[in-house]
């Protein structure tokens, strides 16, 4: 288990390395002159070939590759915004917390809303309830999520006043931003739930424990669902991948000053180290969401421990042969 | 030497005559559409999505209007018999556009779709079938790509190459081909070890004859089916980076695009929000349902 736990650390190395190397080609392959974008178009001739000497524009591609890392791994430097002026990171980091709180309460949400309509579809097969509920997760899964945002915003801000129709100030406002970013993602957990619990329900250790005279509540839900839900949870980690995806679009249609609207932002003023900063930290929380999630999984699944168990029995057995 | 011709074989040969003509052929593929034309639910998915292909063909003698009409005296009209989905706030037919608009989503994912799975599957064929080292450096690539959400990375591709459908969609089957990959590696795995691709490499089947002849088509089925989804989530993506302004720009009908603007107008003129939201969820609704069938049918566990 631990040779796991620090293989799945070590990992995150490249990973890193890897998302600066294409990041970093992405702002390479960039067409335009971030020199005309910081000093204007009409600054002198001087002027301009001062900024690309001090952004260090005229050396070579692989040692600007090997500055530009160095920069970030050891100082954490990843520049200055050009619209603003201010560290990229700092002006990230203040935002990020919002990002991050928007996609795990949808996802949180998502599983809490979803998970029992699932369990309910799969045990009542073929009910009204389950039709219903599967037809809404089909919508779900197909439905546009900006467009579901727009037409939630008409419905409940505009036409009925219930709730804001930008900014997450107040609990109210939450609601729409969370729902459209789980969305797709309720539509999804519902319809993986119901088929992996119809295929849980099947097998033998279920009839045994009704066979024992359990009660059908344990049954469903201590002896089912606990397999049935293995899938879901092991791709809780590339939902929030697609969350984290979500949130820069919610980000925009409801105003939330979060790192996707400061990367869109960014985007339209052509700030290109405050778009690279904010893919490279949303890459890397996404990389640590991953490993929490690997680890949490390998410590829940126990097929994943015993196997790690008996690899390590092996190799003791073998060390004690050699001596 | 006589050819040997004993009452057995006799046999077979009246029975072969007499059968002549009448043995329905069978192969899995026949199987699978058998099954699938049972179930309703993707046969309507298989017809919306071939009703959409009409339109976009036919969408010139459809539309009463081109793409970009503008009338500015008709500006922000609602639904009318005239203009039955109502005028956009340039004056143009919302209606021309959205038929139009068949020529562009559907597709534009499709596009996007098949390069990723090309680009994936030649990864993943050579990842699957080398094995070993080769198959670990593939992968471990595959996942420094991955470790950035995919919308993220096609947004950063699409944000540093520029607007235009050529960029979005490479943006698009980029940020996608690492998944696409694992899929059709998965596939060609649970193959590879099966009798028939052993008998292949004995009777000395080249390594591409092995793997386009005999790995390949026993693994299209979960391919095939991934490839249906896919195709729904590229135009989800097409449609979201349009609508933030990152993908295919106006005056191109595309239905994501028509809405980047339908925020501001949710108070004036509500109904510019309806029609193009619509269209992208039926066209992907349609792909749902029959990858669904597709699954199902193809899928020998559930029959």
């Amino acid at each position: 288990m631990l040779r796991y736990i620090v293989k799945r650390l070590l990992w995150m190395i490249p990973v890193v390395i890897g998302v600066l190397c294409i990041v970093f080609v992405l702002s390479v392959v960039t067409p335009g002159d971030p020199v005309t974008t910081l000093v204007g178009a009409d600054a002198s001739a001087e002027a301009k070939e001062a900024m690309r000497e001090k952004l260090g524009l005229n050396d070579p591609v692989y040692v600007r590759f090997a500055n530009y890392v160095i920069k970030i791994v050891t100082k954490g430097d990843l520049g200055n915004s050009y619209t603003s002026n201010q560290p990229v990171k700092t002006e990230i980091l203040d935002r990020f917390p919002v990002t991050l709180k928007l996609t795990i309460a949808s996802v949180i949400v998502a599983l809490l809303l979803s998970v029992p309509l699932g369990i309910i579809s799969a045990v009542k097969r073929y009910s009204w309830i389950d039709n219903l509920s599967m037809a809404l997760s089909l919508i779900g899964v197909s439905i546009p999520q900006f467009w579901f945002a727009l037409l939630t915003l008409l419905l409940f801000a505009v036409n009925l006043r219930w709730l804001p129709a930008s900014g997450i100030s107040s609990v109210k406002g939450w609601v729409l931003p969370v729902l459209m970013i789980g969305v797709g993602n309720m539509g999804n957990f519902a319809r993986t739930t119901r088929a992996s619990m119809l295929e849980v329900i099947q097998q033998d250790y279920i009839r045994t424990a009704r066979a024992k005279g359990q009660k059908e509540a344990t049954v469903i839900i201590k002896h089912g669902l606990r397999n049935a839900l293995i899938p879901i949870v092991a791709n809780v980690g590339n939902v929030v991948g697609i969350s984290l995806g979500g949130a820069v679009i919610a980000e925009n249609i409801f105003s939330v000053a979060g790192v996707g609207k400061y990367m869109l932002d960014a985007i339209n003023s052509r700030d290109w180290p405050a778009v690279q900063g904010g893919i490279i930290l949303l890459a890397i929380a996404f990389s640590i969401i991953m490993l929490i999630m690997d680890l949490l999984y390998a410590a829940i699944d126990p097929r994943l421990k015993s196997e790690f168990r008996a690899r390590g029995r092996k190799k003791a057995g073998r060390k004690l042969q050699v001596a | 030497m006589a050819k040997l011709y004993t009452p057995a074989m006799a046999a077979i040969d009246k029975k072969k005559a007499r059968l002549k003509g009448k043995v329905q052929k069978s192969s899995p593929g026949r199987e699978a559409w058998k099954r699938l034309r049972r179930n309703k639910l993707a046969i309507a998915g298989l017809v919306i999505l071939i009703i959409l292909v009409l339109i976009a063909v036919f969408a010139p003698f459809i539309a009463p209007e081109g793409i970009d009409n503008q009338v500015l005296t008709r500006r922000l009209q609602p639904p009318s018999s005239e203009h039955i989905m109502g005028t956009d706030e340039f004056g143009r037919d919302i209606f021309s556009r959205i038929i139009y608009g068949t020529q562009i989503s559907f597709p534009v994912g499709l596009i996007c779709t098949v390069i990723a799975f090309a680009l994936g599957g030649v990864l993943a064929s050579i990842a699957a079938f080398k094995g070993g080292r080769v198959d670990n450096v593939i992968m471990r690539f595959m996942d420094i790509f991955q470790s950035i959400p995919p919308l993220l990375f096609a947004i950063a591709i699409a944000a540093s190459l520029g607007n235009g459908i050529v960029n979005l969609v490479l943006a698009i089957s980029l940020s996608t081909m690492p998944a696409r990959s694992r899929v059709i590696r998965a596939a060609i795995l649970t193959v590879k070890s099966n009798d028939y691709i052993e008998s292949a490499r004995a009777i000395g089947a080249s390594s591409t004859r092995q793997l386009l002849k005999y790995m390949l088509p026993n693994a299209m089925g979960p391919i095939l089916t991934a490839f249906t989804f896919s195709v729904a989530t590229a135009i989800l993506t097409v449609s979201s980076m349009s609508y933030i302004g990152l993908g295919i720009t106006p005056p191109t009908p595309e239905w994501g695009s028509m809405l980047s603007s339908s925020k501001a107008l949710l108070r004036t003129a509500p109904y510019t929000l309806y029609f193009p939201g619509l269209m992208i969820m039926i066209t992907v609704l349609a792909l749902n349902l029959f990858g669904d069938g597709l699954r199902d049918a193809l899928d020998p566990r559930l029959k």
